[in-house]
């Protein structure tokens, strides 16, 4: 590894590019590498012993119920991605071409506020609000509606992803907007082409990148979220992050939660390789 | 013309109700904190302190608000330094596999939390390290140090580069200019990462949960009780902990703002 000064050895350099190496090689590299070679370790006696054996994935691949947690976590978090995108686009496109700059950076400030703040807290709280007896079903019964079951269903699994992602895609999708050539939108409107095909046919495609990468990241996060289904939705369909948590909190088996998190891992690589790929392509066809 | 400004009208309200749905959550955990019901609903109890008086006896409170505190801020030195280094290193140099140098430190949000979490937990019970304190420590540098990056990064971005040729034309050593020009430049951008990786630190959970065995933090402990059943404890734990880290990311946002008017001194 040369510096761009030609130097064999440049110590300076070094000290600022060698730290992140070592640590993320011990302490990020490590752990995921060391994850995949436990997948094929054995459990006797509930201990992990070292080996080489199949018989972790073939007993986990195998099984009905990884399979429907695993389509059942894939069409979920489909879901929320689909609704987060759709739910997000209107207030991104209210902020991006409506509101003016400085309405649109205290927007900004506002939800990045609770992207990074405890989310546990606020699916907690979500909890207490939908419950049967609580705060949404105590105001519908003013007008003599209710109780509605919210709680334990995919319904309350979905607010809880949209607690975790509506900030974070809101945020993304705005920015993309707002970078748009704003004389691409007037031409369009000049030419005579309706609000909506301007969406459908300048806004969204010019956009394209930054949605897809919204879309991206919307769905990562809520495949890999275990307190929503949890707490929200009850379990009863168990997505795979659940799988993972009872399978290595309840019965030791460390190498089977290792099959599950390398599926999901692939799963994810996969989709956001197939979007990425897609963000692109259109992008190049375009012009 | 008319149509466009009930549009208007109705886009405000749609952008306030996706904001009330975001915020309504830590508002609620807010309210209910100070309710005397043990299941809030509308309408409301009376007023009371009492899960506040509740969870300050606690001692198991107590410990684990100083663990939160150890590892909030021990990862945000260690995140930050990371973040650094690895920020001035793509600012600065052309290597070859600049692309894997990145992705090591930029991959680890891209992977979901709860694989995190078993990963870490294998690997440090693996070599012997499992279970203490310094175990979320590590973890969460790992998890955090991309944000740092990329608030320094974008700091960096700022700089004239011939500002770094012209401090050493005039004599000064590339250690002197890291001294006395990057560092002073990326102030500003170095405090934001402090705050916002401590921030994440001090919230998260999956991780801490998974490797922190008995040194709990206080989402760990909000994660205990929550399992068990409703209890209004949990509100008052949350909204202190949500006081800290809105604090913690609004100071982050300021000082990364902070960076536009503060002009170069050369």
């Amino acid at each position: 590894m040369l510096s761009s000064s030609g130097r064999k050895f440049n110590l300076y350099a070094l000290t600022w590019r060698l730290p992140i190496i070592f640590w993320q090689f011990i302490f990020f590299v490590g752990p995921v590498l060391f994850m995949v070679a436990m997948s094929f370790f054995l459990v006797k006696n509930y201990r992990m012993t070292e080996a080489f054996e199949f018989v972790n994935w073939s007993k986990m691949l195998s099984r009905g119920y990884f399979w429907d947690s695993y389509w059942y976590t894939v069409f979920i978090a489909g879901v929320s991605t689909i609704c987060a995108m759709c739910i997000a686009f209107p207030a991104a496109f209210a902020l991006a071409f409506r509101a003016s700059e400085s309405t649109r950076r205290w927007a900004i400030f506002l939800l990045i506020i609770p992207f990074f703040t405890s989310y546990l807290v606020r699916t907690f709280s979500w909890f207490v609000i939908l419950s049967e007896s609580g705060v949404i079903n105590g105001m519908l019964g003013y007008i003599g509606l209710g109780p509605y079951t919210m709680l334990n269903t995919s319904f309350g699994t979905l607010v809880g992803y949209m607690t975790l992602t509506l900030p974070l895609v809101v945020i993304l999708q705005t920015v993309t907007m707002a970078n748009i050539d704003k004389n691409l939108i007037e031409a369009a409107r000049n030419l005579g082409c309706s609000a909506f095909r301007t969406i459908w046919q300048v806004i969204i495609p010019l956009s394209k990148t930054g949605l897809i990468i919204a879309a991206i990241f919307c769905f990562i996060l809520s495949f890999g979220d275990f307190v929503a289904p949890f707490y929200l939705g009850g379990s009863q369909e168990p997505t795979l992050p659940i799988l993972i948590l009872d399978t290595t909190k309840s019965g030791q088996q460390w190498p089977r939660a290792a099959v599950v998190a390398i599926m999901m891992m692939a799963t994810l690589f996969a989709i956001a390789f197939a979007g990425i790929a897609l963000a692109y392509r259109k992008k190049k066809g375009a012009k | 013309m008319n149509p466009s400004r009930s549009l208007n009208v109705i886009l405000g309200i749609y952008v306030a109700m996706v904001f009330a749905f975001v915020f309504a959550p830590i508002v609620f955990s807010m309210i209910f904190s100070f309710n005397s019901q043990r299941f809030p609903t509308i309408p409301l109890g009376e007023f009371t302190t009492e899960w506040y008086a509740k969870i300050l006896a606690d001692p198991d409170v107590w410990e684990a608000a100083l663990n939160s505190l150890i590892v909030s801020c021990s990862t945000a030195v260690i995140a930050t330094f990371l973040g650094f280094c690895t920020a001035y290193s793509d600012f600065r140099y052309n290597f070859r596999f600049k692309g894997p140098y990145l992705a090591l430190i930029l991959l680890p949000p891209t992977i979901p939390l709860i694989i995190m979490a078993l990963a870490m937990l294998a690997w440090f019970s693996k070599i012997g390290m499992s279970g203490q304190i310094y175990s979320i420590i590590i973890a969460h540098s790992v998890l955090t140090a991309p944000f740092a990056m990329a608030v320094i990064r974008l700091r960096l971005n700022q700089m004239d580069p011939d500002l770094e040729s012209a401090a050493w034309n005039l004599g000064g050593s590339e250690w002197q200019t890291m001294r006395y020009v990057i560092i002073p430049f990326c102030k500003p951008a170095i405090f934001s990462a402090l705050f916002l990786t401590a921030a994440v630190s001090f919230d998260e959970f999956a991780v801490s949960w998974f490797v922190s065995g008995l040194n709990k933090t206080l989402p760990v402990i909000i994660l205990e009780i929550v399992q068990g059943n409703i209890d209004p404890q949990v509100n008052a734990i949350g909204t202190f902990v949500f006081l800290i880290s809105m604090t913690l990311v609004v100071l982050a946002q300021v000082f990364f703002a902070s960076r536009q008017l503060k002009s170069i001194k050369t």
